[in-house]
């Protein structure tokens, strides 16, 4: 194997199982291809019927046969039901050699763990948790799983890196001629944002629904034209209440809540708390209490932002009722409450996969962010950061919009503690790279903050006299202090069983099978 | 004939315990052994990859500096850090002598 070495240091192979890989080269390069990806053309006459009673008459009208490849949205996060239910079904027909390409692997998944080891599921694409994302550690799946960030999901599936052969989609509600929308039903989801550019750039596409309702649905989120049948179903395609399952609590931790607070100082400092803000954070227990922050701060000097955005979660959602956004931009709602802001506030926005974080496209939301939280499980002296494995090597996450919200606002700012345990989370070297380096600005720890020297915001942000500014190298060293050296290296086989792809489809790295 | 000289050792005389299995913390256990068994110490971690080895050698050091030569550990480790584990140790294997 040939391997060139990428903008963020790390060896990829020119070539991978037949595929030519494009090595990382610094943001805002591609398109790598000229044209988007065309679906079939289908047809529905007069007079057709579109409902049908199984997922299995679904599956054979939709031809897939070995080596397909079929897609699903993860809108019911834990809670999903439909892409276990889909795979059973394959595994009984005897199908084998699927490539899934769902937009997350939640720890409901592990039930499909025996698919991969006998071949049925042999490519995923996507985020990962769990004990499938452990087995693919360990070699278990046949094939490569490829994680992509929500946007490069959306590109990947626009530009044809991804063909998907049948989209499912899990809808609360549908009527028979294929209008979908999440916010009504027994089974309400809220945003079904990432499932739109499997609607439009699929080949087949089917709607799993258990609440058929008269024609015409209203909302549509996803309409009749790109929906080619609709399966009635009594068992339940998910469960609302794992929505919340996976996603964390406001911290109670003091430490958590000092990082929470001096993000928020942080932004005040870049000079970007001001009339017209716009602002997202992710769903953690830290990101959570920062947004608290934020609201408290924003209401007590009288600041209106503009746009708020996600991952709606009831604190942010709150800040919209309470005035302080002119709207939520929702690509996927995290919690119940989210889900009902979007069914009734007309100022809160469903939004595609696409239109939130695709580079590739004619203009993406996360461009206009003023300013992003991100956690991480490592970062490295080069600002470099690690989501998706453990220090120890092992696959143990996706990366949700990071590289693409860090890419795209002003101030990316990294909040993160020093250690978790005995485990240091600034570091020489990341173990895997999900977003490089040159997107990040700030990284906030309980024992200090650390300024890219890259960043537009180094001077201001180093002068600022109320923040521990500290350099990375010192709050490394500091983490090394306190746990008595460095960590042992993870011990890996030279057999590649992941890449992690940059947003715009190069290759910022790949992973290597743990050894035992 | 065996004669030892100048050898001071601490028996372990009793089942004894210090810590707990809270985050960032370690539960440390001490069983007697047989004599001439030496130190054997089971952990488990969850940083046991990354810092397996300097855990052992810290609590085998406390064992050591408190001249205890024979002894069964068990240690469950929950990601506490090097001051923890030695401060925990040196409680249990001093329990464990019947201090």
């Amino acid at each position: 194997m040939k391997f060139v070495k990428n903008k963020v240091g790390r060896s990829i192979p020119e070539e991978l199982n037949g595929k030519k890989l494009i090595p990382f080269t610094g943001k805002g390069k591609g398109p790598y291809k000229e044209r988007k990806y065309a679906p079939k053309i289908r047809r529905t006459s007069p007079g057709d019927g579109k409902v049908l009673k199984s997922l299995r008459e679904a599956i054979k009208k939709g031809g897939l046969t070995n080596g397909g490849t079929i897609s699903f949205h993860h809108h019911f996060r834990n809670g999903d039901f439909l892409l276990n239910m889909v795979c059973h079904e394959i595994a009984k027909m005897g199908l084998k050699d699927i490539r899934l390409v769902p937009s997350s692997i939640q720890p409901i998944n592990n039930e499909l763990l025996p698919y991969l080891e006998k071949g049925i599921i042999t490519h995923i694409n996507c985020g990962t948790s769990g004990k499938i994302a452990d087995a693919i550690s360990r070699g278990k799946m046949d094939g490569l799983l490829t994680i992509r960030s929500h946007g490069g999901r959306a590109r990947s599936i626009e530009n044809g890196d991804v063909e998907i052969d049948i989209a499912f989609i899990a809808s609360p509600t549908s009527d028979e001629y294929g209008n979908i929308n999440g916010v009504h039903g027994k089974y309400a989801c809220g945003s079904l944002g990432y499932a739109m550019p499997d609607a439009h750039f699929a080949n087949f596409v089917v709607a799993v629904t258990n609440t058929l309702v008269p024609f015409p649905n209203n909302p549509i989120s996803i309409t009749q034209d790109h929906v080619d049948c609709i399966v009635l179903l009594k068992k339940p395609i998910g469960d609302p209440a794992g929505i919340v399952s996976t996603t964390l609590r406001v911290t109670r931790n003091p430490k958590n809540l000092k990082i929470a607070r001096d993000s928020i100082e942080v932004i005040k400092a870049s000079g970007l708390l001001k009339e017209g803000l716009s602002y997202q954070s992710g769903a953690g227990g830290t990101a959570l209490a920062a947004t608290q922050y934020l609201s408290e701060y924003m209401k007590a000097k009288g600041i209106k932002g503009s746009f708020g955005m996600g991952g709606a979660t009831e604190a942010l959602v709150k800040m919209l009722e309470d005035g302080l956004f002119e709207a939520v931009l929702d690509v996927q709602s995290f919690d119940t409450y989210a889900v009902q802001s979007l069914l009734n506030n007309p100022k809160h926005i469903e939004m595609g996969a696409s239109q939130y974080a695709n580079p590739l496209s004619s203009g993406c939301a996360v461009n206009l962010l003023d300013t992003v939280i991100l956690g991480c499980t490592e970062i490295d002296t080069k600002f470099n950061v690690n989501t998706s494995t453990e220090s120890d090597g092992r696959i143990m996450h996706g990366m949700g919009g990071h590289q693409d919200t860090s890419e795209g606002a002003k101030l990316t700012i990294i909040a993160a503690p020093l250690l978790r345990g005995r485990i240091p989370i600034v570091v020489d070297d990341v173990v895997s790279v999900n977003s490089p380096g040159e997107n990040i600005d700030v990284v906030v720890t309980e024992r200090g903050i650390a300024v890219n020297p890259e960043s537009q915001y180094f001077e201001l942000l180093t002068k600022a006299k109320n923040l521990n500014i500290k350099s990375i190298e010192d709050l490394k060293k500091e983490a090394e202090k306190l746990i008595g050296g460095k960590p042992k290296k993870p011990k890996v086989t030279d057999r590649i069983v992941a890449i992690i792809e940059y947003r715009d489809g190069s290759v910022l790295d790949v992973i290597y099978q743990i050894k035992n | 004939m065996y004669i030892q000289t100048g050898v001071r050792t601490v028996k372990i005389v009793k089942s004894a315990q210090a810590g707990s299995l809270e985050s960032c913390d370690i539960l440390i256990s001490v069983d007697p052994a047989k004599e001439g068994s030496g130190i054997k110490i089971n952990l488990e971690s969850p940083a046991k990859t990354q810092f397996g080895d300097l855990i052992l050698s810290e609590i085998k050091e406390v064992a050591d500096r408190l001249e205890i030569t024979d002894v069964k550990i068990t240690a469950i480790d929950k990601g506490a850090l090097g001051y923890c584990i030695k401060a925990r140790a040196e409680t249990a294997l001093r329990r464990g002598a019947g201090e």
